[in-house]
């Protein structure tokens, strides 16, 4: 009984989590017309109208190329400056730290529909809306807090007499961290980008209120609101999810530890 | 000669340039998180429907809060939100607990098995939406197909018409896509426990059962805390899952608080009423926040000693 | 080189909690001082203060003759090894010794010169390309000793160097390095809690208990004349006995005052020959010697005492002995303070 029961529930989990993924794929393969009829669990027939309609009719690679750009812009910019942050955060000693850290992780923890209507307004000010970084901008309030709470567990990790030899040894504080604990902490920051770049290709709501039409939606809203001109293209959605789901399946297949690490690393240090 | 002026130079550096180096991530999130906010806060109190312009933007102080607290449709969209949060996450730490005991086992293949159980957390939240959409949609879609098949149903529902039926592939689709993280922090937590204390234990003669009851359960619940606040606090607040899988609908008897508050912001552009529905949705999330801080604060630092 | 000074310098941290108080303290040039104690005595925070690592709350530091109490570490030209070395675990041992001369600015003819002097003087040509995880825990510790000498700094700090090595490993690197500091004629503050370290290579040792200096002397010193109850019994293996004043006849003994005598200044002679009676416990030996657990008395019940006697003639358990006490050995102790006063 011991011996077999963990095999079976990884069995199922694996299918579990395959079986939607798999059958979205299949789908997008199959024509229109079949979709609903006699369902199968293998492929009949197997046709390529939805990817072409996808990326001639509906220029899919324009949503692909938004989330791109204001995933990668939120990303970087969040990464440099929250490392910065979080080393101050981690080792430097300064009153109010523990109130600020605790600030931090507050504002990540923000019901993003709390602050959707004064963002709106505030781009519309600007003449943000519709635009690169009127996406970028909101997206700091969930990815900044993201990236200073992971980085400061990461520098945490490093022991602090590394920092303490290269002060001795005639480095200023900044200059230790330049050349010392930047290298050393790599790792950690490439799991913190992997993250962060996750969480904003996936981001809805915001994308969803700040972007007017397909020339700046991200693909999450381009999905969401494929509109046919009858019926829903069910065949055309689902040949865009699997597009979508690609890169972070790349992703997640390529970096799978680094991702867990980070994952569990702000958890259970609680 | 106390301490006082001893602070300067080196310590008094190292504050400097600590503060120089918080500077730009502080003002940024002062500037997009906490400023809306509290401008929120303050259209909370006012009467602000961009419908009608020519009403101006007067004070009314509460009147949107008292307005909420008789709204009807506000109780309800607050009640399927509790009755998400509750059913999903529940669902979420017994699925998950059940898989992270599996997972803790050596075994060959583990990277296959993280694979399929990071994808699902990976892809966005409206795609999975869809993925679910399309297999309960119709009469033949494939989760009616298998189901009639099985003789589990005797005819096909059309799931999405029916209120309560189109609860099931809500909380399925939050369930597929979340228990991986569920089961990832708690099999972390897992891996934590030494394993010498499983030993002790089988010497004592205590069944797998006794073993897991107490020496599993109790070592475990710091991390079963964490899981259970990202998970409320994120379950309080779901939006995209729903928009895409049923829209609220039929009607509105899936709809979740936020989904009603972005309704009324930004489709009968409701402003002042809107930000009173927000603020209530940060008051309750937060609440529960600092609830399940100061619990698990208490677990930490008594699981310390 | 220059000399090191502390005036008047305690360290109190905002929790309360009070590490180091009034430590005044010269090191010459050229001195190798340690400073020993138990754990929490405030010996590395001492050392910390010096290194700049730590400000203390009162006092001052002076690094031949500049006040640099409020310095950073980067300004005080010492060097340090630390207890887990800290080696830069992304750079080679190369550099790794480099490290500090390119902080400073040295031109890269010197920083070559000098790296490979100190990589010849310790014995690490042969791994300059490797980085510190291909290292043995030995030339880990080479590494840490080279990355401070190649700085050629006015002060060489240690902290509990040799703590991480075996016994074997500890006695060769302890021979070692005071073969280096008489080559570099440097001068060094060490902290260890190993009273044997400090007795073999302090030049002077600073007792230190509760973050109060107990007595500053050269080793010899202190085993012969222990300021107080406390260093009598922190210096020397095995320690040192402390009896009752009681136990000595009227005319020998101080009023209210605690016997402190080393165990290799007693004797063991036959029963009437000595001056006390004493009951053989546990015979230990040790090859070249006897340790021979004693209780003062007849019945085997009265005050322990440690005797390091010669290997012959045999002695056995559990039989009455007497002991003879070298009276020009004696150390007595005032009761309350612990205080020598003979």
């Amino acid at each position: 009984m011991r011996k077999w029961w963990p095999t079976l529930v990884l069995a199922l989990l694996v299918i579990g989590s395959a079986f939607p993924l798999y059958w979205a794929v299949l789908a997008s393969f199959t024509p229109e017309a079949r979709l609903f009829q006699a369902p199968s669990l293998l492929p009949r027939e197997l046709v390529l109208e939805h990817y072409r309609a996808l990326f001639t009719e509906r220029n899919f690679w324009i949503p692909i190329r938004n989330s791109l750009i204001v995933a990668g812009t939120t990303t970087a910019f969040c990464v440099t400056i929250g490392a910065l942050c979080a080393y101050a955060l981690a080792r430097l000693q300064f009153r109010g730290k523990v109130v600020l850290l605790g600030f931090i992780l507050a504002v990540g923890m923000f019901p993003q529909i709390s602050v959707v209507s004064p963002l709106y307004l505030l781009l519309r000010s600007l003449h943000l809306i519709n635009t690169y970084p009127g996406l970028v901008l909101p997206y700091l309030t969930f990815a900044m807090p993201l990236t200073v709470w992971l980085m400061v567990g990461f520098f945490r990790q490093l022991p602090a007499e590394l920092e303490e030899a290269a002060m001795v040894d005639g480095a200023s504080r900044f200059r230790a961290f330049r050349e010392v604990i930047i290298p050393l902490a790599l790792p950690g920051i490439a799991t913190t980008a992997i993250l962060t770049f996750v969480y904003s290709w996936n981001e809805f709501l915001f994308a969803l209120s700040f972007t007017l039409g397909p020339d700046r939606q991200t693909v999450p809203v381009a999905i969401a609101l494929f509109r046919g001109m009858y019926q829903v293209p069910w065949g055309q959605i689902l040949a865009a999810t699997v597009v979508a789901t690609a890169p972070v399946t790349l992703l997640v297949l390529a970096f799978q530890r680094r991702i867990v690490q980070g994952l569990t690393a702000g958890a259970v240090k609680g | 000669m106390l301490g006082a002026d001893r602070r300067s130079g080196i310590e008094q550096q190292e504050a400097r340039l600590a503060w120089r180096l918080i500077l730009p991530a502080l003002v940024t999130i002062l500037l997009v998180a906490l400023f809306p906010l509290l401008w929120t806060l303050w259209e909370s109190l006012h009467l602000h429907d961009l419908r009608m312009p020519w009403l101006g933007k007067p004070f009314i102080g509460v009147d949107n809060y008292v307005e909420a607290f008789r709204d009807p449709r506000f109780w309800s969209s607050l009640g399927h939100t509790g009755f998400f949060a509750v059913t999903s996450v529940g669902l979420e730490l017994i699925i998950g607990l059940g898989l992270a005991l599996a997972l803790n086992r050596a075994f060959r293949g583990r990277g296959l098995v993280r694979a399929a159980v990071l994808i699902p957390w990976a892809i966005p939240t409206v795609v999975s939406a869809l993925l679910w959409r399309f297999m309960f949609e119709g009469e033949s879609g494939i989760v009616n197909t298998v189901l009639v098949s099985l003789g589990v149903l005797r005819e096909p529902v059309v799931w999405f018409i029916q209120p309560v039926a189109a609860w099931v592939p809500v909380i399925l689709a939050d369930v597929w896509k979340t228990t991986p993280f569920v089961a990832l922090l708690l099999l972390a937590g897992l891996q934590n426990i030494d394993a010498s204390l499983y030993e002790a234990a089988r010497i004592d003669g205590a069944s797998a059962w006794r073993q897991f009851r107490h020496v599993t359960l109790p070592l475990l619940k710091p991390a079963i805390l964490v899981a259970l606040i990202f998970r409320t606090l994120d379950a309080f607040r779901v939006f995209d899952l729903i928009y895409a899988l049923t829209g609220g609908g039929p009607g509105t008897s899936t709809e979740p608080i936020a989904l009603y508050t972005f309704n009324a912001l930004l489709q009968n552009l409701q402003f002042g009423y809107g930000s009173a529905l927000s603020i209530i949705v940060f008051v309750v999330t937060f609440s529960l926040a600092i609830l399940y801080i100061r619990f698990l604060g208490a677990e930490l630092t008594g699981a310390k000693r | 080189m220059a000399l090191v000074r502390l005036e008047g310098v305690g360290k109190t941290y905002p929790n309360g909690h009070v590490a180091a108080k009034g430590l005044d303290l010269e090191i010459h040039d050229g001195e190798f001082m340690v400073l020993v104690g138990p754990s929490g005595c405030g010996k590395s925070t001492a050392l910390r203060m010096i290194a700049g690592l730590e400000t203390p709350t009162v006092g001052r530091i002076l690094i031949g003759d500049k006040d640099v109490t409020a310095l950073p570490p980067q300004e005080r030209d010492i060097a340090m090894v630390f207890q887990t070395y800290a080696l830069y675990p992304h750079m080679t041992v190369r550099q790794n010794l480099a490290f500090g001369l390119r902080m400073r600015g040295a031109p890269q003819d010197v920083i070559d010169r000098r790296v490979d002097e100190a990589a010849r003087a310790l014995a690490l040509e042969p791994v300059m390309a490797r980085k510190p995880a291909q290292l043995s825990g030995g030339q880990r510790q080479r590494v840490a000793l080279g990355r401070a000498i190649v700085r050629e700094p006015k002060v060489f700090l240690f902290d509990e160097p040799l703590s991480n090595l075996d016994a074997k490993l500890r006695v060769e690197t302890r021979a070692e390095l005071a073969r280096l500091h008489r080559r570099l004629a440097a001068t060094v503050v060490y902290v260890t809690h190993d009273q044997e370290e400090a007795m073999t290579l302090g030049s002077r040792v600073a007792v230190m208990r509760d973050g109060f200096l107990q007595q500053v002397a050269p080793p010899m010193e202190l085993y012969r004349r222990p300021a107080n109850l406390f260093v009598a019994g922190f210096v020397g293996s095995p320690g040192m006995n402390f009896l009752p004043g009681e136990v000595m006849p009227a005319a020998t003994r101080k009023a209210g005052a605690t016997l402190g005598i080393r165990p290799h200044d007693v004797a063991i002679v036959p029963r009437g020959a000595g001056d006390l009676d004493a009951w053989v416990d546990v015979v230990e030996p040790r090859g070249s010697e006897l340790l021979v657990y004693l209780r003062l008395g007849t019945s085997g019940d009265g005050a322990e005492l440690r005797v390091v006697a010669p290997p012959e003639p045999a002695i056995e358990a559990e039989q009455v002995v007497a002991v003879r006490f070298d009276q020009g050995r004696l150390h007595w102790f005032e009761g309350e303070s612990g205080k020598r006063v003979g």
